[in-house]
């Protein structure tokens, strides 16, 4: 419950930013360079309040965690719904066809998934090159394995249920079968991997933005402003990574609290 | 020479002040080197009973009240490290299901000598020849390359012949075997119960034999108690249980076994099933299923004691079985 | 057993191919190294020479064969950025990224396997909800901002820590190593511990798992009824049933932290092969990055083949099954 409201916050905020952020952080004339590093409660000459400080280009924090949000969940959602697509498809076609191309396929899914997602990601990223959406497709491409074993998985299983049988016996198209019935029934274990995708999605992409492999320095994501902060961070001006920071992990963790819940309510046995 | 074994109006509950008592109020006795059999439906509080014993239940499991002298100590109340001393040492104990009571990833020999030492400060070669040797005496062929397989390449007879080999290490005075040969076929069954009964009379062990069998009791047991949904509800000598039973529920069970002595008869299955413990009627636990019952049994009946057997019931069977 | 393991080796190599194929085709497909080779102001002379130099006006198929007769000698040519073998830049700085991993996995091991022990043995009490509520924090918090808030507290707040590069280091088996001065020691505590917190929590969780699976067997139930000590049983019958889980995952999760070590590397200024492979890629140094992936995919697929050993030698079962 406490992750429903959260995540509804944190998406409301994120919908609403350009609304409610008191400063367009992408707007390179709206930064004032003299207003730079700026601790939290800072005012500025034109009587702007910074509440959580400004980064060396003088951009508010505040602001930019709000625009920051936008980007990582469209990064996090994108990535994590192209990727449950493409596996469950996949995952669909292995277990209906199966033969040859279902053990062509699940060698695939073994093969992918013996790899950590980062260094999936760093090798698409290498061979890609920089960007915010080059870090999608990287996450689009690490991921979809997963969908993919746990799909065939529960198809298999549902596969052999009377009302697959049924529906080949009335001649219907295969097609038809795979996607009116086999597919409603593998349904709750996407949603639940999906949920929690969406927040490893989210981490990995402020991980990469981080690592200077995402978002550039002219529209910076939570990860990207969490990077810029880092130099001055020895320094003792904390603000520009830590409060980013935690709207990353409060993100994280009610993502990951409405993923547990799901689980528990569509109690699906795969995921 | 006072009883080895006195338990007296034991309780065990599971989950707290919330009524469900696996065991309510039973009380027996048992001499040393004497053969108890414990007999009842599923769910009727047997194994709670043996574990109860072993101080052994599971969470949230507990004895609420009475008492359980073994030899004098009572094991409801001694204390943990007590109890440790005498598990396996005094009071050792075979489970029903063999696949399951030996740890998949340890070999035979180590299960079996750590269980030797447990109790004896002996260098590990010696708790190996006793190990080896048990082995051999529970009818194990070649102990000595045996002690060092895994379980798994056992057959489900020849674990629970170590699980027997383990239970009589120390020569315990007290031996509780819950269903040691429900889960094993008919032939092997039988070698395990000789078997069984050659090597406890051989060390004088007490035993108490939960099953569900009369047939196996009637072979092997001085006494017999039969327990319905947690109480006990017949107590007594196997011959007088068995050949003239009052309790209508130990009739029951006797008239649904194939016996030789009521060939043609058809058999009689009891109607209906065991109460949970949690949905108890009041007064006599049975009176459901009962055909004898009366107004007067939604009162609990008490046990009645004639001479060394009793009862619980308020319209007890008269006569034989098989007259009626 | 031997065939299996012949046959599974022959797995590993043909997945070592089909990614060399992978590697190599989207490294060469994609991404024109000649750009950043070549100064703009040079020349078409100058360009065809340096193409040439570098084989890339070769076809495709025979620049992969050269590929691969290049893997086999270990040779991915020279560093565009830095001009010496891409292999020995990588090699040079496997060691401080390995020391880093394996400190990292000591430390999730040394902390989460007793805790994880803890919370499952004690699921009830406050101490053990604290566990786990903080391992899920330890799941959810990115390994990047919490090596950015360690730095925070203990170098630049509490100055008891530096947070910059391996410090002194001491030469063992002809490689430079921090844990073996104080100063590399110090240098190299943060960022392992930030490595390790990841891993820490999954550990712990699934070593608190595998106990809440393992406890309620009845062979744990029957080695309490032989009388052993808690001790034992938790450490040899317990932990024995943990450890194969917990070597496959430890395995798989040692590669995985090779991987990730590229972010502590950066946070850390750690000179491993980390920081290295994040300035190649933005610098489009190809054969660092394709000795580098290389180096990867051989790593994970020969962890993998290891875990498949350690597998065998853990689980008697395993074992039966391969000779069957
Ligand atoms: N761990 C437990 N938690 C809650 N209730 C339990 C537990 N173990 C036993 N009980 C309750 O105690 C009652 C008696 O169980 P017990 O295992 O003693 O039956 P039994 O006579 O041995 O039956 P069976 O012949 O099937 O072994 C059961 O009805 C069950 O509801
Ligand atoms: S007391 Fe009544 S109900 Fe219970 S067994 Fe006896 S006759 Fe049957
Ligand atoms: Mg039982």
């Amino acid at each position: 419950m406490v992750g429903v409201i959260l995540l509804t916050l944190i998406v409301a905020l994120a919908v609403l930013a350009p609304v409610i952020a008191p400063q367009n952080p992408y707007d390179l004339t709206q930064l004032d360079i003299l207003d730079g590093r700026l601790p939290p409660g800072s005012e500025s000459f034109s009587g702007l309040v910074y509440h959580l400080g400004t980064d060396s280009q003088g951009r508010d924090i505040l602001s930019g965690i709000l625009y920051g949000l936008r980007t990582s969940l469209i990064v996090g959602v994108l990535s994590a719904f192209a990727a449950a697509i493409i596996g469950t498809t996949v995952g669909l076609i292995a277990a209906y066809v199966g033969g040859r191309t279902e053990s062509a396929i699940m060698r695939l899914v073994d093969l992918q998934l013996s790899f950590p997602t980062i260094l999936m990601a760093l090798m698409m990223l290498a061979i890609l090159g920089k960007g915010v959406l080059n870090v999608v497709i990287a996450l689009i491409i690490a991921e979809w394995a997963t969908y993919a074993r746990t799909v065939r998985g529960t198809a298999l299983v549902e596969r052999e249920k009377e009302y697959i049988e049924a529906a080949e016996a009335f001649r219907l198209p295969r097609w038809r079968i795979l996607f009116r019935h086999l597919l409603p029934n593998c349904l709750a274990p996407v949603i639940v991997i999906a949920t929690m995708q969406v927040a490893r999605a989210i981490g990995l992409e402020a991980t990469l933005s981080f690592l200077g492999l995402g978002a550039s320095v002219t529209e910076p994501s939570l990860g990207m402003l969490i990077s810029t902060g880092y130099q001055y961070l020895l320094t003792g001006l904390y603000w520009i990574s830590f409060f980013p920071g935690i709207a990353l992990l409060i993100t994280i963790v009610s993502i990951n609290l409405v993923g547990d819940r799901l689980r528990d309510v569509l109690n699906p046995r795969n995921a | 020479m006072s009883a080895l074994l006195e338990v007296r109006n034991l309780v065990t509950e599971f989950g707290k002040g919330l009524g469900l008592l696996a065991v309510n109020g039973v009380s027996f006795t048992l001499d040393r080197g004497k053969v108890l059999g414990l007999v009842g439906e599923s769910g009727s509080g047997k194994s709670v009973t043996g574990f109860s014993i072993m101080r052994l239940l599971d969470k949230p499991g507990r004895i609420a009240s009475g008492q359980i002298l073994f030899d004098g100590v009572d094991l409801a109340t001694t204390s943990e490290g007590e109890m440790r001393r005498l598990r396996g040492k005094r009071i050792a104990m075979v489970f029903q299901d063999p696949m399951m009571t030996l740890n998949p990833v340890l070999t035979v020999g180590t299960q079996l000598i750590e269980a030797v030492l447990a109790h004896e400060a002996v260098p590990k070669e010696v708790a190996r020849q006793r190990a080896r040797d048990a082995l051999g005496l529970v009818g194990i062929p070649s102990p000595e390359e045996r002690l060092s397989a895994y379980p798994h390449e056992f057959s489900g007879g020849m674990r629970q012949r170590v699980a027997i080999a383990i239970a009589l290490l120390h020569r315990p005075d007290l031996i509780i075997a819950d269903e040691p040969t429900t889960a094993l076929d008919v032939t092997i069954q039988s070698q395990i119960i000789s078997e069984f009964q050659r090597l406890t009379e051989q060390s004088k062990t007490a035993v108490i034999w939960i099953t569900h069998d009369l047939a196996i009791v009637s072979r092997l047991a001085d006494e017999i108690a039969v327990m319905y949904a947690g109480r006990l509800v017949e107590t007594g000598s196997v011959a007088h249980v068995l050949g003239t039973p009052r309790h209508p529920y130990t009739r029951g069970l006797i008239m649904s076994v194939p016996s030789q002595n009521r060939r043609g008869e058809p058999l009689r299955q009891i109607p209906g099933i065991t109460p949970a413990i949690n949905r108890l009627p009041p007064g006599c636990s049975f009176r459901a299923r009962c055909d004898r019952a009366t107004e007067g049994c939604s009162a609990m009946p008490e046990l009645s004691w004639e001479g060394a057997r009793a009862y619980r019931c308020f319209h007890p069977v008269e006569g034989p079985t098989h007259e009626r | 057993m031997a065939v299996s393991l012949i046959r599974r080796l022959i797995q590993a190599i043909f997945v070592i191919l089909a990614m060399t194929v992978i590697v190599f085709v989207g490294v060469n497909v994609i991404g024109n190294p000649v750009d950043i080779l070549i100064n703009p102001d040079a020349n078409q002379a100058e360009r065809l020479r340096v193409i040439a130099h570098y084989g890339l006006d070769q076809p495709l198929w025979k620049q992969y064969m050269l590929f691969l007769q290049g893997l086999v000698h270990g040779d991915f040519g020279n560093s565009f950025v830095y001009g010496r073998p891409a292999l020995s830049l990588i090699l040079e700085r496997l060691p401080a990224t390995l020391e880093l991993a394996i400190s990292a996995l000591l430390i999730a091991i040394v902390i989460g396997l007793p805790l994880g022990l803890y919370a499952g043995l004690y699921p009830n009490r406050i101490s053990s909800r604290l566990i786990m509520s903080g391992s899920i924090l330890g799941f959810s918090l990115p390994t990047f901002w919490v090596g950015l808030m360690l730095i925070m507290v203990f170098a630049v707040e509490l100055r008891w820590l530096p947070t910059n590069g391996r410090g002194a280091t001491a030469e063992f088996l002809g490689a430079q190593w921090s844990f073996l001065t104080r100063n590399g020691l110090s240098h190299l505590l943060l960022p392992a511990f930030n490595l390790a917190l990841f891993k820490t929590s999954l550990i712990l969780r699934l070593t608190r798992a595998g106990v809440q699976e393992v406890l309620p067997q009845d062979y744990i139930k029957f080695a309490r009824a032989k009388g052993l000590s808690e001790r034992r049983i938790v450490f040899v019958h317990v932990l024995k049933n943990l450890m194969i889980p917990l070597v496959t995952i430890i395995g798989l999760e040692f590669g995985s932290l090779i991987a990730f070590s590229v972010v502590t590397e950066s946070i850390f200024a750690w000179p491993g092969m980390g920081k290295l492979i994040i300035d190649s890629i933005n610098l489009l140094d190809r054969p660092v990055i394709v000795a580098y992936l290389m180096m990867m995919v051989i790593l994970f697929v020969g962890l993998n083949f290891i875990i498949d050993v350690c597998y065998t030698l853990l689980d008697p079962r395993v074992r039966l099954d391969a000779k069957a």
